[in-house]
């Protein structure tokens, strides 16, 4: 049986409102806020990128583990934002985490679904025997076109999972994934922004691979909502994965602790990899969780764990999720925003 | 930034990776040939923790080309437990509210963005501790 | 060793120089120094120039400014150690004579910053590469550090450093070749625009083109090429660690001490004996640092000097009476030269309003990027 021997995450301490984004516009806030459920968003300064996010949630990870770093034998980073288009992020996070040059790496991508995709094949190479530990990370620091709606919810984050076979603290239940080819949110190469499908992003694209998805792991594990303690949805606003969540019957206390998206924004890759972490923050021995995330293109991929007698002693080793979400940060204008996430046109 | 230049730095900037003196234990960082203070040249390998305490600061305006977006900056000399004192930038902070004595964490940042084409230099700055 | 005199002098105007090129700088200030000693050719050159490839992607400098000034075959060298290039060209020709080698020798500073080049960021190339550039520290962000650190050791204030920038200011203004020819109050250095924090912009000294030129023989020659030869005594160089974090304490500037020292130890002599200084007031924190570091007033004493008036024309010990380099300008590799020719000046008594009554022995300290290298010279006169 394989499970998760570590986790981590790592949340840039940048914020800016959904009214500050709202009044550059010139749009109602409150309306934003009641139609999205989001008051902020994480933003990642100009020394941040998914590979710096990688490695902190990264070793945040190693440290709940207790593992050498050259015993990892795999290392996968599922980003929509990589920092080059031909360079893997993951070379320099394995050197920076100090994991290889004996090791597997490999950059994953399908929109937000990129790093549940790396935590899977990561769990499978463990389960395989082929490597002792594997660790699949999800990151982004995508961009939202201005004036576009996606501008008050794509924001920075990233959450590590190293998995393993011994001393876990979370196993590995069940997974499964439905994909089909659906274009409803795209970005072609050399293009700065993405482009949407407004409204066909709703019922054909999230609701009907994240339902699917977690309809048959249910099945497939002769589980009901109600035997979970947690259940976390990829959460692009606040509203789909509430109503996801209670279309499936889980109960907002089952929601909540993994619903990060009002004051975290929609972390891409990061965004249920995210909310897992904050899980297995509270959970408590024995805890059921479900995770289904969501990538445009489109698929979703589910796993249903169970956390272990040792994920309370270790995950105080490093920082939760809320303390990076509460804790220390800073509000910017829409024009320091704009200066960190390059939107205003400088010669090169 | 040449590429054989960087990618030689990558245990220094990526790792913290120093050297003691084996002769008068005095860390060195990043590690180098001859001790500084004693001359002798057995060294043995230590990593260093990262954090440290702030010796000297100054807030960067009239910047370099590279870092020209992001002044004004906070930078400092730091000191880590080992005893190693180097320069660093401070960030995710005001950069006035950084004080000699004040304590800092040292987290992975990309330092250099070369334009639009060249490669990114990653390494290590200090965020102030709670 | 022989005695080494400088027999005559030359200098462009220091500042923006738009008409003149790098080469064109040098050419006019060694031609002035040759034709004041009425020669026409020396035994050997040495160029004394920080980053001419850099600002001008020129180097090889040495056979360069030969072959200009009509000297193709004559030993030329260029030398370099950051701001302190002018001071090892004019060591370098010491002793070139001194040992006997040359008789004649050209020693010239030459720098030309405006053409277009990122004067920031060439700069900051005095620095440590690896560990302090990479970062994005500037030269002002580095004499920042050791400004604050000088602050918080001894209560140093602000004020203090912008004294210093008034009173260069003051003695710039009776300097036709300074480039700043007008006088700064307190209130404006304190206004100006922030740099690195504490520095503001008029603590710091200017972007500069310029080129000045000294010609050494043997003393016992001197007499030939002019009545008003001046005698190097001294001349010590000291280097300390790189960075500054490497340094034991960034408020002191132990290059300086030990080029102090050994400076007058060669000399015989202590800063007592000192009537009139040039000193390296890259940024006026500098000037106080080397004050100190050159015994001139004890540790932590230095913030005080400027305030009080010690160190201004008709003070205990008048420094950098030709404006420093804030006020004169800093061509960097012209400077150090351009410190010894206001000495030499001086010594001579043709300072004219700058004079300093009776001036019988001076010195002159030119420091390399955050204080890594430091060069001290001591002068007398014959």
């Amino acid at each position: 049986m394989a499970g998760i021997v570590g986790y981590g995450a790592f949340i840039p301490r940048n914020r800016i409102k959904t009214e500050e984004i709202a009044r550059q516009w010139g749009k109602d806030p409150e309306v934003i806020r009641r139609g999205l459920l989001l008051r902020e968003k994480s933003v990642p300064g100009l020394d941040e990128d998914t590979i710096t996010i990688s490695v902190e949630a990264g070793r945040a990870a190693l440290k709940r583990a207790g593992v050498d770093p050259h015993l990892v034998g795999a290392l996968y980073i599922g980003s929509e934002s990589h920092p080059y288009a031909v360079k893997p992020s993951g070379t320099v996070v394995a050197e920076a985490l100090g994991i290889g040059p004996e090791v597997h790496v490999a950059d994953f991508e399908f929109a937000c679904k990129a790093g549940t995709e790396a935590m899977f094949v990561a769990l499978g190479l463990v389960e395989s025997g082929r490597v002792r530990y594997a660790m699949g990370i999800g990151a982004d620091t995508s961009q939202g076109a201005p004036n576009d709606a996606l501008e008050f919810s794509a924001s920075a984050g990233g959450a590590a999972y190293l998995f393993g076979s011994q001393h876990l603290l979370a196993t590995v239940l069940e997974t499964y994934s439905y994909t089909t080819d659906t274009p409803d949110f795209w970005r072609r190469e050399g293009e700065f922004y993405p482009r949407h499908g407004g409204r066909f992003t709703g019922e054909p694209a999230y609701f009907k691979h994240v339902g699917a998805a977690a309809r048959a792991i249910l099945e497939r594990t002769s589980l009901t909502a109600r035997d979970f303690k947690y259940a976390v949805f990829h959460m692009p606003n606040g509203k789909f994965p509430l109503a996801i969540g209670a279309e499936l019957g889980f109960t907002r206390e089952q929601l909540d602790p993994g619903w990060l998206v009002p004051t975290m924004g929609n972390t891409y890759s990061g965004s249920s990899p995210t909310g897992l972490a904050a899980v297995l923050d509270v959970a408590a021995p024995g805890d059921r969780i479900l995770i289904t995330s969501f990538g445009s293109g489109a698929g979703s991929d589910a796993f249903v764990l169970q956390a272990t007698d040792l994920l309370p002693e270790r995950r105080g080793r490093a920082p939760t999720v809320r303390s990076m979400l509460d804790g220390r940060r800073r509000y910017l204008t829409y024009g320091e925003y704009a200066k960190y996430r390059e939107k205003i046109i400088v010669n090169d | 930034m040449p590429s054989p230049r960087y990618w030689r730095e990558v245990p220094t900037r990526f790792r913290l990776e120093a050297g003691r003196c084996t002769a008068c234990g005095k860390v060195v960082y990043p590690a180098r040939r001859v001790c500084p203070a004693c001359r002798s040249e057995t060294f043995e390998p230590v990593v260093l923790s990262p954090r440290g305490t702030v010796v000297t600061s100054t807030v960067i305006h009239a910047a370099p080309p590279e870092f020209q977006m992001e002044a004004p900056y906070a930078m400092a000399i730091i000191e880590t437990p080992e005893g190693a004192r180097f320069m660093v930038q401070v960030t995710d902070c005001e950069p006035g509210e950084v004080e000699p004595g004040a304590e800092v964490a040292l987290e992975f940042r990309r330092i250099r963005k070369e334009g639009k084409s060249g490669i990114l230099c990653y390494g290590h700055k200090a965020v102030p501790a709670r | 060793m022989r005695d080494v005199a400088i027999v005559a002098a030359g200098m462009t105007p220091f500042g923006e120089l738009w008409h003149h090129s790098l080469r064109d700088l040098f050419v006019e200030a060694a031609l002035e120094a040759l034709r004041a000693a009425r020669v026409d050719t020396v035994d050997s050159i040495y160029v004394g120039n920080m980053a001419g490839g850099q600002f001008v992607g020129q180097e090889h400098l040495g056979p360069l400014m030969a072959d200009h000034l009509g000297m193709r075959g004559v030993p030329s060298t260029r030398v370099e150690s950051a701001c302190a290039s002018g001071g090892v060209a004019l060591r370098s020709a010491f002793f070139e004579v001194a040992s006997g080698l040359s008789d004649l020798v050209l020693a010239v500073g030459v720098e030309k910053m405006n053409d277009g080049g990122d004067v920031t960021g060439v700069l900051a190339t005095a620095a440590d590469q690896e560990l302090e550039a990479y970062h994005g520290i500037t030269f002002p962000g580095l004499y920042a550090m050791i400004a604050r650190a000088h602050m918080a050791a001894h209560g140093t204030t602000l004020e203090d450093l912008a004294a210093v920038s008034v009173k260069n200011h003051g003695h710039g203004a009776l300097n036709p070749k300074a480039q700043f020819q007008n006088r700064v109050t307190l209130e404006q250095v304190m206004a100006s625009a922030p740099v690195a924090e504490p520095l503001r912009l008029l603590h710091c000294s200017p972007v500069s083109d310029g080129a000045a030129a000294v010609l050494l023989c043997p003393l016992a020659r001197a007499r030939e090429f002019t009545d008003r030869p001046v005698k190097i005594r001294a001349s010590a160089m000291a280097t300390s660690s790189m960075a500054l974090a490497d340094r034991h304490d960034p408020s002191m500037l132990d290059a300086v001490t030990l080029a102090g020292a050994r400076a007058y130890q060669m000399a015989g002599l202590g800063p007592a004996d000192i009537d009139v200084a040039e000193v390296h007031d890259c940024f006026s924190i500098a000037e106080i640092c080397a004050l100190e570091a050159l015994c001139f007033v004890d540790t932590g004493k230095g913030g005080a000097a400027a305030r009080t008036g010690e160190t201004a024309l008709g003070g205990r010990l008048p420094v950098n009476t030709s404006g420093g380099l804030k006020a004169k300008g800093h061509p960097v590799g012209a400077t150090g030269i351009a410190q010894a020719i206001e000495i030499v000046e001086q010594l001579r008594g043709e300072a004219g309003d700058r004079q300093v009554a009776d001036a019988a022995i001076g010195l002159t300290q030119n420091m390399g990027g955050s204080g890594g290298s430091a060069v001290v010279h001591i002068f007398e006169r014959v």
